[in-house]
């Protein structure tokens, strides 16, 4: 079976000053569809920009990278654009909502792009999504009306709108209080459940803990995998 | 996604900064006002002018005996003394089919009086035909006829200002009054054509025939007249006019080959041209002026759309990570310079407008405002709406998401 994500002899180099930084130094992994992976490590490890380069943020130095059987590695900016926008979906640690803008108009924004639905159709599934992540009567609130909590499940509805088959965390509780945080990750978890691959960035130990997979980095190097070994 | 959602997108994103949208089309909008209202004015004077100049006469070419110089000073232009009526009847019977009306001009400065009031004033000698020159018509009574004018009676017809200056509340039509103590017989009042380009009282002005001012006012052993007016069929044969004319004097004058004419033709065409550049040189200094103010404006919206790019840096990072491609990103940017435009464009034509008319209003001037300089005003907003917005829009599509998503 082929994987969903699968990244070879991967390089990330920084020419910072006179020495070269080497941020990802020759990594190879791949995930399958249906994971809830959790990649983690001490700051400046690389686990970062591992997820960068794997949400199409970034551009590899040097490797391979297939993503749901296409090769990423090499492609023009607008391309990579169409790419996120259609397969994967983005949650940040600072939430990243549109300010001024009403919950479902977040929402509803990478359709907006993809342009797949009719505006009845987008407005329909933008409430179904905020039903789901558990804001079904704050659609019309701004994120300055929503707490932290409610501001990421938002950000959660929005990177689930075009229906990816990824989707990428990055420290998604580092803002939040540790009520919200559970759930936010429970909120994870039943999508883990209905399917979703879901690759995190997290430093914290109890917050890996609700994945299904520990990929540990040091200094650019992938250090531990556990695959298997997932309860 | 479509244009059109890029432009909603735009949109929105307007609607989400209305103070700095507000502040980006003030520099538009004072730009436009300028433009259109300068322009108005200009063109308002212009047609002010022709109008008034127009007013003078209809086609009308004056030809002026040649100022005569006695030593070192000049007589004023009308000072010769080489032309006659004769002239004027020989030209009207030679070009009658260039020429429909003609009258010469006899000036004489008298004073007038009728019972205890007195006032002087220029009396003007012409010929019947001096009415359909000069766009006189008749307030009461009638002018003088033919048999009038042929026999130099004594009759006459007087401005407004003069009737009410010499006769009040009276109806002068049918009154004597005396001109340098010879009685005259009112026979009408002309209707009111206010004051001229220069500020001179039209209506300050007494007609009587040419005949009896020359023989009667001037005493004047010759037939000099001080000018004549000619009105032609058509402004398009003025220069076989002018052509004729001179022929025609030259030979009546007996003037050799080597020497000069010894008389000067004026039309209003001339006047005009002389008018027409000046309110025009005025009309492109203003629209300088107005075009650097605009051009100010422009700079505005560049500054504003540059700000707008690096506080929004976070927001572009977003829309590139959710899908939005550098086309995208530059598309929206791109219309959202447009649309804060085209709006100052609309606002600033229609303030314009509204300026001229309260100026207009106020200084009683004619405001003329032409379709052509408010496209040209809202194109040119346009233009530098894009020109203007491209550099903070092509920066903003340059930018690499995770610099702007690490952006603080």
């Amino acid at each position: 079976m082929a994987h969903l994500i699968e990244i070879r002899d991967m390089y990330k180099i920084y020419a910072q000053g006179d020495e070269p930084v080497h941020a990802l130094d020759g990594v190879s992994v791949s995930i399958d569809e249906g994971e809830f992976v959790a990649i983690m490590g001490a700051s400046g490890s690389g686990k970062s920009t591992m997820l960068n380069i794997l949400g199409c943020l970034d551009t590899p130095t040097k490797g391979t990278y297939l993503l749901d059987g296409i090769e990423v590695a090499g492609r023009s900016r607008t391309e990579l654009a169409h790419i996120r926008n259609e397969k994967l979906g983005f949650v940040f640690q600072n939430f990243n909502l549109l300010p001024r803008t009403s919950a479902i108009e977040n929402v509803e924004l990478p359709d907006l792009y993809l342009g797949r639905l009719g505006r009845r159709a987008r407005r329909r599934r933008a409430l179904e999504l905020l039903r789901r992540v558990g804001l079904g009567g704050r659609g019309t609130h701004t994120p300055a009306q929503l707490s932290g909590g409610q501001q990421q499940r938002v950000a959660i509805a929005r990177a689930l709108m075009n229906k990816p088959p990824v989707l990428f965390a990055d420290e998604p509780t580092g803002n939040l209080d540790t009520k919200s945080s559970i759930e936010i990750m429970n909120l994870f978890t039943e999508l883990s459940r209905a399917g979703i691959t879901i690759v995190m960035v997290t430093h914290e130990d109890d917050i890996a803990a609700y994945a299904t997979r520990h990929l540990v980095m040091k200094d650019g190097h992938l250090v531990s995998d556990d695959k298997g070994a997932a309860k | 996604m479509s244009l059109w959602m890029i432009f909603k997108v735009a949109v929105l994103a307007i609607f989400r900064n209305k103070t700095r949208s507000l502040l980006t089309c003030l520099g538009i909008i004072f730009g436009i006002a300028a433009v259109i209202a300068v322009l108005a004015i200009g063109k308002g004077a212009s047609a002010m002018m022709v109008a008034e100049i127009s007013q003078m006469g209809n086609n009308l070419v004056m030809v002026f005996p040649e100022r005569k110089q006695a030593g070192v000073v000049h007589q004023g232009l009308g000072g010769g003394q080489n032309m006659t009526a004769e002239d004027v009847i020989a030209i009207k019977n030679e070009l009658s089919h260039l020429v429909q009306f003609a009258s010469p001009q006899v000036n004489a400065f008298c004073q007038l009086m009728h019972q205890n009031k007195n006032w002087s004033t220029r009396v003007q000698g012409v010929s019947v035909d001096f009415p359909d020159i000069k766009n006189w018509t008749m307030k009461e009574g009638r002018f003088f006829n033919e048999q009038e004018e042929r026999r130099a009676s004594r009759v006459c017809v007087i401005g407004t200002s003069v009737a009410s200056n010499l006769f009040g509340e009276e109806e002068p039509v049918g009154k004597t009054m005396r001109i340098k103590n010879m009685a005259f017989k009112v026979v009408g009042v002309l209707n009111s054509k206010g004051a001229n380009n220069w500020g001179d009282d039209q209506d300050d002005t007494v007609m009587a025939p040419y005949t009896t001012v020359s023989r009667v006012l001037q005493g004047s052993a010759f037939k000099s007249i001080n000018m004549m007016n000619l009105s032609l069929y058509d402004m398009d044969d003025l220069d076989e006019a002018k052509r004729e004319i001179t022929a025609i004097l030259r030979q009546r004058h007996k003037l050799a080959d080597y020497q000069d004419d010894d008389f000067e033709t004026r039309d209003t065409t001339e006047i005009m041209n002389t008018i027409g550049s000046v309110t025009g040189l005025m009309t492109v200094l203003l629209t300088v002026v107005a075009a650097i103010s605009l051009l100010v404006g422009g700079i505005g919206i560049m500054n504003i759309m540059l700000v707008s790019v690096t506080e929004r840096i976070k927001e572009i990072g977003l829309r590139m990570a959710i899908g939005a491609t550098p086309f995208m990103i530059l598309t929206q940017f791109l219309l959202e310079a447009l649309v804060l435009s085209a709006v100052g464009g609309v606002i600033g034509v229609a303030a314009g407008i509204g300026v001229a008319q309260a100026i207009g209003a106020m200084k009683h001037w004619p405001i003329v405002v032409e379709a052509g300089s408010a496209i040209l005003a809202f194109g040119f907003s346009a233009f530098v709406g894009i020109f203007f917005g491209f550099y903070p829009a092509y920066r903003a599509s340059k930018l690499n998401p995770i610099d702007c998503l690490r952006y603080e």
